[in-house]
């Protein structure tokens, strides 16, 4: 079926403990770096590769390490977000628990290309399983000199700790994440500063998402260039930075015939990505539609999966971003409005209440949705969703953090391309026999 | 860092200090950005995300927090940002009660003045309520519908007030504000200081209304701002001495806001914002009353001054916070309810002139003093009367009745403090203001209940602990403050001299003291080294109950301290060994260097919100005004000078020596201005048979208080409210309080009355305005000389203040040398000793007694307040649980607490503030007095009473 060796996969199935992974060569670039890469040259080397984070930003990973400051007394810290929280997104999960040791890897290598000495991996509460393998796999670490001080002999000295959030969607921002580290409510912090400048505890403070830290394991063995002979560059000649590489771990659920991660170069079409890896729709039946990363980018309309499941093609449909490249799709019979119901509810529900666009939008959103399903709704309900769902976010500059931008963006992608459907249905004025969406891990 | 940023604002280019935020350099620059979650005293959040700006980054950010940059270029509106906010208030505006219930009482909810601005009255979102209203709190109605989540209270709470009762509970769309964990605002810790009412945009918390008086209905409208007279006056209460602002119409205060001012800065406690009704009491005097002719000879006139026994009131078990719900006001008649019953004590008195009265008064005294002699009269003023009022009644009592019998309240709180004191730095007053504890690294605070007693000082001491200072907490009784302590040392009762010489011995022997500060500035240390060497920790630890270990690690934090600042209050001085209390505190200081720079220093938290000034002002029987000597013959020419009398060369009696005379005979004819010793002077029973012995008592006062039930003539005074004079408070700045009210009926201004009885003694005064008082009584004095009403201000000054048109005043005292005689600060050194009456078989337990944050003394005012009387209804014990095990006694029961000089009957509460072994009674109840209990012995120096300590025990 596939035509790509999986790198980030590669171990699946294979003994999760540190012997069997040194066995198959784990441990060796983290061992090269030590010995040949300064590391500035390792920053030069993920620049160069073209690494964007795999949380759901994209942003620079190289570019975020060189903001730090320069020449700091330190301590530094580096933040493994394990929050994964956006719904239908679990690649990290079993990125962990397959290969333990190949994010420790990436967090040591981190941790030396940025002087960390610390790092913390926030796991969401309910990756319980994860957390475990994860804790085992760092025993293992310190016991062979892998984690503590003067690694491998090379002066390295990391401390590797878990913490374990408490069920909080906004734990996964980065800001908040940090917040809820430090004991207390995880609201999202107000930016500049930035947590390369002040993070955790006040002190300059990287946060990376595991898979990206796992890449960087394979930039370091097989170099900048072959990271960069995977994915997509960049549409625009004159922006390259906006280029999608590497291999990306990709998810997909919903009403699917074979859901799961698959590991994948950047680009794969979503009818692709759904047709030769996921098996087709359930049951026979045609798509509606899908949500191509996670909840907060937006939705697809079955007619747009020719879109390219990278950072730059998504645009064209008006979809935020790659996010978590989690694909969920809903099949013909699923009712618009409902999924739209599920969303708001989930973002109202998640809002951390701090900002007010947020918390009252959010609520207000779901308040319209609850109404219009309860036979109530007004053709100019449809208007005021969309207004509501472009006015709330950090990107119209209204929000401390992306939660609200990621709650308005499907709600108003959904009115704008299923318009028909809405107006059918508050014409209706029935509640609809609908099957519910399926949140994959919910 | 640069120290000035230029950046343009709307194009205007503005210069500001770096860290500016760019909302406050706006303002300051004219420019108003709206914003509904920041207020200037609040920590910014930047929340609401109304304010919002355009600083030319990807995304608009939130003016109050955003701090302004160089060349930085800010819009504050556009088309964008603008878009912004209406969509946000329209959000808001949503499910907002409209008008909600700030709009309909003081007219100013912020949110709603932003519609109006904003032109979106018409909603596009509608929800009726859909949150809920909790109606528990005594005081602030709560309306979970006009919330918006700003967090004003709850910075205000925790950060202001440093209370951290408010908080949230769930997220997004569900977001709420709860009390604790989340608990009806009235069953949880909050103390009503009402800090967020006064800081909510929104009808989310606001004060309640009162009620109007008994015979008129309804409630006192809460009516928009300007509508009313703003009235910038003092609390009357306690001597932190909060600045506030009186919203008056038709005579009647509707509501109290704090104002800001360098003692309290805008902060005010659950009295001050919500203690004022008692002038409007429905029992206010408004004619001289003269005794009738049958109810002679003289005796208590109401049951409970009288102390026949009879069962207190039962009160609904199991509803500690939610007794006593209506109504309210009392009346007069309804018997045994906290405050007198006119029906039992108004028969006794007829209704007369004021040239009636003030002629029998004089005529009465000048008699006593024929047949007597001088020495045969005294005079109580009181320390809830302005500067002036005490200086007219002490220089009535000295110049026109001829004696120096002249006291007030103050030998009960802090004689001792001030006896210790003037002995060992040469004055009595605080050296440095409450305020610099924030400056302090280490608090040392003992005998002190701050938090009910001083509630706003307690605030930035709460402060400062938020900050990194640690706090000693020492006391018997676990005050809430000792939850913000560093160490919380629970002594023994009545042995604090063990515990601080065993302090004051690990100083010295491990090398902790300042040796340059007792080689340069003290005296007398060789006699303090000598006599603590002996008190070892070791030794005293099973003395004062506190381990050795923990007196070390006290010590060494004392000792390690930068800056140490020391604040007491009652528990220190309200011993028989008060003196020898304070002057351990006084050596602790002198030994460590802590007196003379900022955040260092001796602080007696001041009870009586002019006890500094009545002291000042000379109500004392060994000084004059600005404690200068009665026998030192050059003062007295001073005196006798500037009054034209001949003066009385020997130094009168005190407080407890007064009524002991009166008991004995020697004191026959008294004058009292707004003081009730019956309730507040130890072993009331004594008191009682005292002030029936007196063959003349006339009593000055708002109320007829159990003291005026032994009066032959009872004069209608005007309230704290009514009247205009100055107050000096405990960190000694002098301060306005001005007439928000005219005074009921016949009721004159006290100092007019004093004016107008000493002319009838013969003595003729003469003055025109309460400010010409002032200007005689700051021109005979070294530590007011310059001030005047005028350069007071409305915030008033810190005497001394020798540049009071470019100065503040005098914060830090003694800097340089101490006002003793050789200039030095001396050791006096202290044995321990017992408390005079010990627990013994028959009476086992140790009785404290204190004051309660709701009520004031002996509750004349705030037992007619109707919010404070609702909070705390009536009288208690508080009893460990182990005790009520012990004598077989539930939580709630009604109990007898007797000691050997009496016996009172009130409801027993489980406590775990007290140890088991010792009970607390608050002392404002005169339904279950206190005071029936205590014990009259005296400190040998202060001549202070231990009220701290006496044998009583518990019966069913």
């Amino acid at each position: 079926m596939a035509d790509f060796e999986p790198v980030l996969l590669r171990r699946v199935g294979r003994p999760l403990d540190i012997w069997a992974y040194r066995a198959d060569g784990g441990y060796r670039p983290l061992e090269k770096a030590l010995n040949e890469l300064q590391p500035p040259q390792i920053i030069q080397m993920v620049r160069d590769a073209g690494l964007r984070g795999r949380g759901g930003a994209g942003f620079s990973c190289g570019l975020k390490w060189s903001f730090l400051p320069k020449d700091h007394p330190g301590p530094i810290y580096l933040c493994v977000n394990i929050d994964e929280s956006e719904p239908c997104t679990f690649n990290n999960r079993y990125l962990i628990e397959n290969d333990p040791h190949q994010v420790i890897e990436g967090v040591l290598l981190a941790c030396y290309a940025t002087r960390a000495t610390t790092a913390y991996l926030y796991f969401r509460y309910e990756y319980g399983k994860a957390a475990r393998i994860m804790q085992q796999a760092i025993g293992e670490a310190y016991a062979h000199g892998l984690l503590g001080d003067n690694i491998l002999g090379k002066g390295l000295n990391v401390n590797a700790y878990i913490h374990r959030g408490a069920g909080a969607y906004i734990c996964g921002e980065e800001t908040g994440l940090i917040e809820s580290l430090e004991g207390k409510r995880a609201w999202p912090r107000i930016k500049p500063p930035y947590p390369a400048v002040e993070g955790a505890f006040r002190k300059p403070t990287v946060v990376n998402n595991p898979e990206t830290l796992s890449c960087v394991v394979h930039i370091i063995d097989r170099g900048a260039d072959w990271f960069k002979s995977l994915g997509i560059p960049s549409s625009d000649p004159a922006r390259p930075e906006r280029g999608s590489y590497g291999p990306k771990l990709y998810n997909l659920s919903g009403h699917i015939n074979k859901p799961g991660t698959f590991e994948i170069p950047m680009g794969i079409t979503t009818q692709e990505l759904i047709d030769k890896y996921g098996g087709g729709v359930w049951k026979g039946k045609k798509a509606k539609g899908a949500i191509p990363g996670g909840l907060s980018t937006g939705i697809l309309t079955a007619a747009e999966f020719d879109a390219r499941l990278d950072y730059d093609d998504l645009a064209r449909y008006e979809i935020m971003g790659l996010g978590t490249a989690a694909v969920t799709v809903f099949d013909e019979d699923t009712s618009i409005v409902d999924v739209v119901y599920n969303i708001a509810r989930f973002f109202s529900h998640e809002s951390c209440g701090q900002c007010t666009p947020c918390r009252e939008g959010t609520g207000w959103m779901l308040q319209i949705l609850e109404r219009m399903r309860a036979g109530q709704g007004r053709r100019e309900d449809l208007d005021i969703l969309a207004d509501v769902g472009d006015r709330i976010g950090i990107i119209p500059g209204t929000t401390i953090c992306g939660l609200s931008d990621g709650a308005g963006w499907p709600i108003k992608n959904a009115v704008k391309k299923f318009r028909a459907e809405f107006e059918a249905y508050i014409k209706s004025g029935q509640k609809k026999q609908t099957v519910s969406l399926a949140l994959a891990h919910h | 860092m640069p120290e000035q940023v230029q950046l343009t604002i709307d194009g205007r280019l503005v210069t500001v200090a770096a860290g500016t935020t760019v909302w406050e350099a706006a303002r300051a620059a004219g420019i108003d950005i709206p914003v509904l979650c920041h207020q200037p005293r609040l920590r910014p959040v930047g929340v609401c995300r109304l304010c919002v700006v355009d600083v030319g980054a990807r995304v608009l950010a939130a003016s109050c927090v955003r701090a302004c940059e160089e060349d930085m270029e800010v819009q504050t509106t556009s088309p964008r940002i603008e878009r912004s906010r209406r969509v946000l208030l329209e959000l808001l505006l949503a499910d907002h009660p409209s008008p909600c219930a700030r709009e309909r009482t003081t007219g100013d909810c912020e949110l709603e003045a932003l519609a109006r601005r904003y032109g979106l009255l018409d909603r596009r979102y509608e929800q009726g309520p859909t949150r809920p209203i909790d109606d528990s709190s005594r005081v602030i109605a709560v309306d979970h519908n006009a919330c918006i989540l700003c967090d004003r209270c709850i910075r205000a709470c925790d950060e202001i007030q440093s209370n951290e009762v408010i908080g949230r509970v769930d997220r997004g769309g569900a977001a709420r504000i709860a009390f604790d964990l989340d608990q009806p605002m009235g069953q949880s810790t909050c103390v009503s200081c009402g800090e967020c009412a006064a800081s909510c945009p929104t009808g989310a918390l606001t004060n309640k209304p009162l009620a109007r008086r008994t015979g008129e209905s309804g409630l006192l409208p809460l009516v928009p701002r300007s509508q009313t007279t703003a009235v910038d006056s003092v609390c009357p209460y306690c001597g932190v001495g909060c600045a506030l602002t009186y919203h008056v119409r038709d005579n009647r205060i509707l509501w109290a806001d704090g104002r800001d001012s360098p003692g309290n800065e805008g902060r005010l406690c659950v009295k001050g914002r919500y203690g004022w009704d008692y002038a409007l009491h429905e029992q206010r005097l408004t004619r001289p009353l003269i005794r009738r002719a049958e109810f002679y000879p003289k005796g208590p006139l109401s049951r409970d001054v009288r102390g026949t026994p009879s069962p207190p009131t039962p009160l609904p078990p199991g509803e500690r916070g939610e007794r006593q719900k209506t109504p309210l006001p009392r009346s007069g008649g309804e018997g045994r309810n906290g405050i007198v019953d006119y029906a039992e004590v108004l028969p006794a008195f007829r209704e007369a002139s004021w040239d009636e009265a003030l002629d029998r008064i004089a005529s009465r005294l000048k008699a006593i003093k024929q047949a007597h002699g001088s020495a045969a009269l005294a005079g109580f003023g009181s320390a809830k009367c302005s500067n002036e009022e005490a200086y007219l009644f002490q220089k009535l009592i000295r110049a026109a009745l001829g004696t120096n019998n002249v006291d007030h309240c103050t030998r009960l709180c802090h004689a001792s403090s001030v006896a210790a004191l003037l002995e060992g730095i040469g004055s009595g007053s605080v050296t440095d203001v409450f305020g610099d504890a924030r400056l302090a690294d280490v608090i040392l605070l003992t005998g002190s209940n701050t938090t009910a007693n001083h509630p706003v000082a307690a605030t930035f001491f709460k402060e400062a602990t938020r900050c990194g200072t640690k706090l000693i907490v020492v006391d018997p009784r676990r005050p809430d403050i000792a939850n913000f302590a560093a160490f919380y040392c629970r002594t023994n009762p009545g042995t604090d001299v063990a515990f601080y010489n065993a302090v004051m011995h690990v100083l010295v022997t491990e090398g902790l003291c300042n040796e340059d500060f007792i080689r340069d500035r003290t005296e007398n240390f060789e006699a303090l080294r000598d006599l603590v060497v002996d008190y070892s920790p070791e030794r005293m630890a099973p003395v004062c109950g506190i381990d050795a270990e923990t007196i070390r690690a006290v010590a060494r934090t004392i000792g390690g301290a930068r800056a140490m600042m020391t604040f007491w209050g009652m528990g220190i001085s309200q011993h028989t060994h008060g003196t020898d209390n304070a002057r351990c505190l006084i050596a602790l200081c002198l030994l460590t260097g802590n007196v003379g720079q900022p955040g260092t220093g001796l602080h007696p938290l001041r009870g009586q919100n002019n006890v500094q000034g009545a002291s000042d002002a000379g109500l004392i029987p060994m000084y004059y005004p600005d404690y200068q000597k009665v026998g030192d013959p050059a003062v007295r020419a001073k005196f006798e000078a500037a009054w034209g009398v001949p003066l009385d060369p020997a130094p009168g009696l005190t407080v407890v020596e007064i009524m002991a005379g009166a008991l004995e005979g020697c004191i026959r004819g008294m004058f009292m201005m707004g003081e009730n010793p019956f309730l507040s002077d130890p072993n009331i029973n004594k008191v009682r048979k005292a002030l029936s012995k007196l063959e003349f008592l006339a009593v000055q006062d708002i109320f007829l208080t159990e003291t005026a039930e032994f009066a032959d003539v009872v004069l209608p005074a005007s309230s704290f409210l009514e009247k205009t004079g100055t107050y000096t408070n405990t960190d000694r700045r002098v301060q306005i309080g001005r007439n928000a009210l005219v005074p009921p009926g016949e009721a004159r201004l006290d100092w007019q009355v004093l004016c107008e009885l000493s002319t009838r003694l013969g003595y003729p005064m003469d003055y025109t305005s309460p400010e010409e008082v002032f200007a005689e009584f700051a021109s005979l004095t070294k530590s007011y000389a310059g001030l005047t009403y005028a350069n007071l201000g409305t915030t008033g000054k810190l005497w001394p203040c020798p540049d009071p048109d470019h100065s503040e005043g005098t914060k830090v005292l003694f800097a340089e040398r101490f006002p003793t005689p050789t200039g030095r600060g001396r050791f006096v050194p202290c044995a321990f000793q017992t408390a005079k009456e010990l627990p013994d078989g028959d009476y086992p337990l140790v009785l404290n007694t204190g004051r309660l944050l709701e009520h004031w003394h002996t509750g004349t005012m705030t037992r007619r307040a109707q919010a404070l009387d609702a909070l705390q209804p009536g009288p208690f014990v508080e009893v460990h649980p182990d005790d009520l095990g012990r004598y077989g006694l539930a939580d709630g029961a009604t109990v007898t607490v007797r000691s050997r000089r009496g016996a009172i009957r009130l409801e027993a509460r489980a406590s775990r503030a007290v140890t088991p072994g010792s009970v607390f009674i608050p002392f404002h109840f005169r339904e279950a007095a206190a005071n029936v209990l205590t014990i009259d012995e005296l400190d040998p120096y202060g001549k202070i009473p231990e009220f701290k300590f006496c044998a009583v025990r518990l019966e069913k």
